[in-house]
């Protein structure tokens, strides 16, 4: 049985110094609750994509992340918010390779191949929050996508 | 010798402590220049302690005169507040742990009640006890301030060192005629790759490289701003004329570069040894493994 100790945290995010922050903290909690290297480096890379994307679009913002169950399986799931600008048109931010500014445009897609379950809340002028959840063993009735 | 008013007519223990600060000023300044805190840090002149020691008797008759000894945050002590720190920092540099630097300034407290107890001798006991609890009070947010400056003092020393670290100069590695090798370490964020891109350019010129190999065994997350950054590079590098090959991605790391759906437009090797072999067979020069020519 794995700890949720040092699992739940909220950790602002609103400079370069800070998504070294949660990096670190998603790898810890996510090693602790017993992922396994391959699936640590994805959640990490997600949350860093996220992050990133809270702090360069939504002008900052946080993460708060969260040890869940579910029939026996242990999660991880992390929400970013901001109250940035939000996204109009969620479809085409979700698209590969769509990017407002200078990116790949492969940040808020590739998160989403990254983990297990993935929500989005965002409107134009009320900010944005993406939910993500990873599973250490996947529960029975997995739910895909939003 | 001070004059008491023999009417009973006592000023407040604050304001006893605060005139006979004000009056013992010299005696107390030159008392503290023979202590450990004062001699290791003024080590050029006694005199040069004394007048530091003044400053800092000055500062604590103006928090006296204000009412606040218990403050630390008290205006009186803003004036000595640098120097209090400077004065820790020396100490810390010589060696001493917290502990020791708060036991040296412990140690200031001694000599100033030993001098209040010789004034107030004609004063009722009770005066002279709460006279010397509002000194040793004074005393005490006076040390505290010293460990808070100093202790402030650490930690932007550490956050300096910390960013000097992400700015490390990357090592350009010479491995061959023709072959550079940079070996990424930490996070790649934008500062630090803008250093990574104009190191490698620079050395590609002056080792007139063919081969660049960038390795990212050090790099713990390639997420798509590494990635684009890695890109760049490699594109500059090419127009230089030099071929760039990444190496060092670990297993996990190609997976999620997968999932991601990054595509690195790049040659990659699994391990600097592989990328090495391969720049140096393009150059001609294959390595022959030690017996394999007698097969
Ligand atoms: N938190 C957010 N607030 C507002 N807009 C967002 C937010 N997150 C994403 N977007 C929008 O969605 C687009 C796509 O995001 P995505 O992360 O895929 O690409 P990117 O950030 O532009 O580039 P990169 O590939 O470097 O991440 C962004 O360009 C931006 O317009
Ligand atoms: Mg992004």
């Amino acid at each position: 049985m794995h700890t949720a100790a040092g699992v739940e945290a909220c950790l602002p995010i609103r400079s370069d110094m800070d998504l070294v922050w949660v990096r670190q903290h998603v790898r810890q909690a996510a090693a602790r609750l017993g992922f396994g290297l391959v699936d640590q480096t994805k959640l990490v890379t997600a949350a860093s994509e996220l992050a990133r994307n809270t702090l360069v679009h939504g002008g900052g913002g946080q993460m708060a992340a969260q040890h869940v169950s579910s029939r026996g399986s242990q999660g991880l799931r992390l929400a970013f918010s901001d109250e940035g600008p939000g996204i109009a048109d969620l479809e085409l931010a979700l698209s590969d390779g769509y990017t407002s500014g200078g990116g790949l445009g492969m940040g808020l897609s590739g998160a989403r191949r990254l983990v297990h379950d993935f929500e989005i809340d965002s409107a134009p002028g009320s900010g944005t929050t993406v939910r993500v959840t990873c599973w250490v063993v996947r529960p029975p009735r997995p739910r895909e996508g939003v | 010798m001070p004059e008491h008013e023999a009417d009973g007519q006592l000023a407040t223990p604050t304001h006893e402590v605060r005139d006979f600060l004000h009056r013992r000023r010299e005696q107390i300044a030159q008392r503290w220049a023979d202590e450990p805190l004062f001699r290791a840090v003024f080590t050029v002149s006694r005199d040069e302690a004394v007048e530091a020691g003044k400053v800092v008797v000055d500062a604590l008759t103006q928090v006296a005169d204000s009412e606040q000894v218990e403050d630390p945050d008290s205006a009186g002590f803003s004036a000595v507040r640098e120097q209090l720190g400077r004065m820790g920092a020396a100490r810390s540099r010589a060696g001493l742990s917290n502990t020791q630097v708060s036991s040296e300034l412990a140690a200031l407290r001694p000599p100033v009640e030993n001098l209040l107890a010789a004034d107030l001798q004609q004063a009722p006991p009770e005066h002279l006890r709460a006279c010397s609890t509002v000194l040793t009070v004074l005393m005490g947010t006076l040390r505290l301030v010293a460990m808070q400056t100093a202790l402030s003092e650490w930690q932007a020393l550490s956050d300096r060192q910390r960013m000097q670290l992400l700015e490390v100069a990357t090592p350009v590695i010479r491995l061959w005629d023709g072959i550079v090798a940079v070996p990424l370490i930490g996070t790649l964020d934008s500062a630090r790759s803008q250093v990574v891109m104009e190191t490698l350019l620079n050395a590609v010129v002056e080792e007139h490289a063919r081969f660049a190999i960038l390795d990212i065994t050090g790099v713990p997350t390639v997420d798509s701003l590494v990635a684009q950054h890695l890109m760049k590079t490699v594109a500059a590098a090419r127009l230089m004329g030099a071929e760039c090959i990444v190496s060092g991605i670990r297993p996990a790391i190609a997976q999620t570069i997968v999932h991601l759906g990054l595509d690195l437009d790049v040659i990659t090797r699994a391990s600097l040894a592989d990328a090495l072999g391969y720049a140096l067979h393009q150059l001609g020069a294959d390595i022959v493994k030690p017996g394999a020519g007698q097969r």
